[in-house]
């Protein structure tokens, strides 16, 4: 078993090296400083949203209303900064929205007993629809230069952007290592009853793991708004795809007690790779939908083959 | 059929890891006759009905069904031969009608669509025979029916299919007495028209009633068969029991204060239970499956709603509402379903171990790597549980070893009063004994252990007094020097109106 897992994400990590040489020799504008860059910068969003992802998916659960959350965040966002708030102020706010949306998904997932799929489902339409409503359906402009500037600097020569991606890694991968709720999302998702009945309080578990997820959809809000400059009220389609997609690829199994959020920060890279090699080989962009789709379904695949060897 | 048997099972022997569950039993039913299979839990008589419907396959002896020799018995092939079988925890679709049910495994079609009219015409046909034609609608869904009405639709679903060999598996267990009536003259017409019964009860008067002969296994032994007519219901018993354990387990304790006090405890599934544990104390709970034990070890450790009822520990009153609120009294549930309820089988032995304890050894919600792998080396030392390194994952371990760690980690949690549901199911001799040593060792050093098994001779052999708990109720309080095998069964068994004791 564990041997298993360890060859899984060994694989990983030769697909990353092996696209990784194929695009330094196809392209020799891959491997500059600039397009690392531009790799980072992409990444940041995109992994936030794995590392999220993972957690829940640790405790056998999942949530689709990343994209949606993420587009309200934007929306309010920059609707907030368009009408000159003070930036922290709006953005304790928007943080403040997400994270409650996260804790509606864990209450209406814990005490209403509906499948995580189903509310994550629900939330997914709710928060896009509200989203709608706010903007009215169309963009938002007139944000401050300093929002799109942010997105665009350096810290210590690593975009400021990616820091991010950095500092939500190394949190994440501390809670989940290091402490109590860590061990508990585990055991949560290894077997929700040995759980319990170790006294393990099931219900705060399940509210701190969507709430924590619905924090780092605030932190994705944040910095698609700074990308983006603007606010846009369709941002966000698709991504709980690469979120899932990147978790699992980074070794999570969706049957829970698996996953760490390195893993996911490096499912995320692979992901990225595919995205930004495409653009430079020239390949028609439609490509990468398709290229990500049969991912996932091999990693799945994978997955249910190591369940399989697992139980015998 | 020349020979006029329904079945002739010949040394048919079934090994399971741990436990020979068969051994080289013969077993014959004629036809037109209703024989009862009788014995203890773990006799083997599941397993031999399971031989029968090709559940299990034997791994020695021979079945020949109407004198035909089967080579290989599957279910495919059982129901073929007209074996069918009402199981005691009824296999219903809920969802479906009552028609749907009996028809399940050949729905009356034309052309692949299932045809209603026809559906609802023979169940209607069905249910006649068993005259509850005018009492259950066919179309209704099983799920809006009275339990005792499902056991009506089990049945009718049995003998659908033309069935030549019905097995009853305590199917009375969820009928009521006009119910259970009724199946007796469902029965009794089934035997007229030369149908062969295997029935299998607990409830001994109730072989008396309609059962021609009476068959007695023990351990997985064949140990007598007898005509109803020549004997009775003590007999029986006497020769259910008589099994022992290898040795004697027993040692001396001294016995302290009293540690937990339930009163009056009450739920869905209990009436009124009472009781007391002493510190250095391994008291037995005895009883049939779903007799209450499970429930009641669960309602004391907060796992499930209790109705009323008052829990004492050590003389003090508290509120054990939930299971965080057990394990801070310094309760301790060793649940009978290892692997779905005492385990987190992904996660390492280490994580396992610490589960109940990381509260107590984390600061701002930080844990102390180093007490928790220290913790973790010193339980697996203690009860030398075989793994190679404590980052393995339990599921990779063996049975018995899986059962130490839900001990360690309730010995890391510094427990005091251990409610062990069928701590040795499923584990080989060698775990069992060093299990039993555990326990010796835990009340030696002041705990109470309230220990539940459906295996008397551990039970005997190891428990300071054995509580009997049947319907729900705690029926008996034996001490140590008025053991008595077949007294114990037959407050297990009987069906007597009892009250409940004070089992102090």
């Amino acid at each position: 078993m564990k041997k298993m897992k360890f060859n899984t994400q060994m694989i990983l990590f030769l697909v990353v090296v092996a696209l990784w040489i194929f695009l330094a020799v196809s392209s020799e504008y891959f491997l500059t400083y600039s397009n690392i860059k531009n790799i980072m910068r992409q990444m940041a969003i995109q992994g936030v949203l794995a590392v999220g992802m993972v957690v829940i998916i640790i405790t056998a659960g999942i949530d689709l209303s990343v994209g949606s959350v993420v587009a309200l965040v934007n929306i309010m966002l920059s609707k907030m900064l368009a009408n000159h708030f003070s930036i922290p102020l709006a953005i304790l706010i928007v943080l403040i929205v997400s994270t409650s949306v996260g804790l509606i998904n864990g209450i209406v997932i814990y005490d209403f007993g509906v499948p995580a799929f189903i509310a994550t489902l629900a939330m997914m339409t709710i928060a896009r629809g509200i989203t709608l409503l706010i903007s009215g359906g169309s963009n938002v402009f007139g944000l401050p230069r300093s929002v799109a500037n942010f997105a665009s600097s350096d810290f210590l020569g690593i975009p400021s952007l990616f820091w991010f991606l950095i500092i939500t890694v190394v949190v994440t991968e501390i809670i989940l290592r290091k402490t109590r709720f860590g061990k508990y999302i585990y055991a949560l998702g290894s077997n929700p009853e040995a759980a319990r009945l170790s006294g393990v309080n099931l219900r705060l578990v399940t509210y701190g793991v969507y709430a924590l997820g619905g924090f780092l959809w605030g932190i994705g809000g944040v910095l698609e708004t700074t990308r983006l400059w603007m606010g846009v009220p369709t941002t966000g389609t698709g991504y709980e795809l690469d979120a899932i997609a990147a978790a699992v690829l980074g070794g999570a199994s969706l049957f829970g007690a698996e996953g760490s959020a390195l893993g996911a920060f490096f499912g995320a890279l692979v992901m990225i790779t595919i995205y930004n090699g495409a653009v430079l080989l020239n390949i028609n962009p439609f490509w990468q939908r398709i290229i990500v789709g049969v991912i996932l379904v091999v990693i799945v695949a994978i997955d249910q083959f190591r369940k399989k060897r697992s139980n015998d | 059929m020349q020979n006029g048997y329904a079945i002739e099972l010949k040394g048919i022997s079934k090994y399971f890891p741990g436990v020979q569950a068969l051994k080289n039993v013969d077993f014959n039913l004629k036809l037109g006759e209703v024989k009862a299979l009788i014995g203890e839990n773990g006799a083997g008589k599941s397993t031999l009905i399971k031989i029968l419907t090709g559940a299990y396959s034997a791994d020695e002896g021979e079945i020949y069904i109407f004198g035909q020799k089967i080579e290989k018995m599957t279910p495919i092939i059982s129901e073929k031969l007209g074996i069918s079988a009402v199981y005691q925890n009824l296999v219903l679709a809920p969802h479906l009608t009552v028609a749907e049910n009996i028809f399940l495994s050949e729905l009356p079609s034309k052309w692949n669509f299932v045809s209603k009219s026809m559906l609802f015409k023979k169940a209607k046909e069905v249910l006649k025979r068993l005259e509850y034609h005018e009492i259950i609608n066919p179309n209704e869904k099983v799920k809006n029916l009275s339990v005792a009405h499902q056991g009506i639709v089990a049945i009718a679903r049995a003998i659908s299919k033309n069935a030549k060999i019905v097995i009853f598996d305590e199917p009375t267990a969820v009928l009521t007495s006009k119910e259970t009536e009724e199946l007796f003259r469902i029965i009794s017409e089934l035997k007229k028209s030369n149908v062969s019964i295997v029935y299998i009860s607990h409830r001994l008067e109730e072989i008396f009633k309609i059962c021609d002969k009476a068959y007695v296994l023990k351990d997985g032994e064949f140990v007598i068969e007898k005509d109803i007519k020549d004997t009775n219901e003590d007999e029986l018993i006497s020769y259910m029991v008589g099994r022992k354990l290898k040795r004697d387990f027993y040692i001396s304790k001294e016995k302290g204060k009293e540690i937990l006090r339930v009163e009056n405890l009450k739920n869905e599934k209990l009436r009124n239970c009472n009781l007391s544990l002493f510190e250095g104390e391994i008291v037995g709970l005895y009883g049939l499956v779903g007799s209450g034990r499970t429930e009641l070890a669960r309602a004391i450790f907060g796992a499930d709603k209790i109705d009323n009822g008052k829990i004492y520990i050590s003389g003090k009153l508290e509120y054990v509402s939930n299971t965080l609120k057990a394990i801070n009294n310094k309760l301790a549930l060793i649940p009978e379903d290892r692997r779905n309820q005492g385990l987190a089988l992904k996660l390492s032995v280490k994580e396992n171990i610490n589960l109940p304890v990381y509260r107590k050894i984390s600061k701002f919600g930080f844990i102390n790597s180093k007490i928790e792998k220290e913790t973790a080396l010193e339980y697996v030392r203690k009860l030398d549980i075989k793994t190679p390194d404590i980052y393995k994952t339990v599921q990779n371990l063996s049975g018995g070893n899986q059962q130490k760690v839900v001990i360690a980690k309730w010995l890391a949690s510094e427990a005091k009063i251990f409610i062990m549901d069928e701590p040795t199911n499923g584990v080989d001799v060698g775990a069992k004994e060093e299990i039993y040593s555990i326990m010796n060792e835990l009340a030696k050093n002041g705990a109470a252990i309230l220990f539940i098994s459906s295996y008397m001779p551990e039970l005997m052999g190891i428990c300071d007094r054995i509580l009997v708990m049947n319907s729900g109720r705690i029926v008996a309080n034996i001490s140590r020097e008025e053991y008595d095998e077949e007294k114990i069964l037959a407050y297990a068994i009987k069906t007597a109106n009892f009250e409940g004791v004070d089992s102090k």
